[in-house]
């Protein structure tokens, strides 16, 4: 019984991420402007990161969890290189 | 799938937690999708970046402390990273943007300015630099 309550809440809760994750899709393509696409760019990455920790709960294996680590740093970086690239054109001045 | 070991109250709280993680992280990027202008989106997404993560994270902690009995605060790594960068991003993000619209806007203003200097030092090379630069 609890392994059905979980299997089910997990797959559950992956389809409203990937549903996220569509929604983020959809701002990138249709963002009137850098900054609107940047932000979907933002979103998407995150709920990326949340469906990678879910896949560690639903197979019970810890590379996962760095992987969910690593596109985390990953993608702070990459997020402050674009803001610092829409507002003065260059990244590293 | 190794959620055997696991008691049944706990695996019920592990998937509501990371259903109702998932459900707010699916809300923000909802409101990312349905809000009218950038100021209003850039508010949206720190739904699922606070809260949504912190369920899932807490429901990730159960999960490998009920399952496989190692109780290591491992999920605080990303928890404390995503709480300290999320506000640094989007406020990286809200300056380049009104950067932006600030110099788009005062575009017009700041293209007259150089051409009527530019005039003025090439009425001054032409050497009737006695006539006065008109405003």
């Amino acid at each position: 019984m609890s392994a059905i309550v979980l299997e089910w809440g997990l797959i559950a809760a992956l389809i409203l991420l990937g549903l996220a994750m569509a929604c983020a899709t959809f701002r990138i393509i249709r963002g009137p402007r850098a900054q609107d696409r940047v932000l979907g760019m933002d979103t998407l990455y995150l709920n990326g990161m949340l469906m990678a920790v879910v896949f560690g709960i639903r197979t019970g294996s810890d590379l996962y969890f760095e992987a969910a680590l690593v596109i985390g740093m990953l993608g702070f970086a990459a997020t402050v290189a674009l803001a610092k690239f829409l507002m003065r054109g260059e990244v590293i001045e | 799938m190794t959620g055997t070991a696991l008691p049944e109250w706990l695996a019920v709280v592990v998937a509501v937690l990371a259903v109702s993680g998932a459900g707010l992280s699916l809300l923000g990027a909802f409101g990312l999708v349905r809000l009218g202008s950038f100021y209003d989106r850039v508010h949206a997404p720190t739904l699922g970046a606070t809260l949504g993560m912190a369920l899932i994270l807490i429901a990730s902690w159960l999960y490998f402390g009920g399952a496989q009995g190692r109780w290591l605060p491992r999920e605080a790594l990303i928890a404390v990273f995503l709480t300290t960068t999320t506000p640094v991003t989007l406020i990286l993000l809200a300056r380049a943007a009104l950067f932006r619209d600030r110099t788009e806007r005062s575009e017009p203003d700041e293209k007259i300015v150089p051409a009527g200097a530019e005039a003025n030092a090439r009425r001054t090379l032409k050497g009737d630099a006695k006539t006065p630069p008109p405003d």
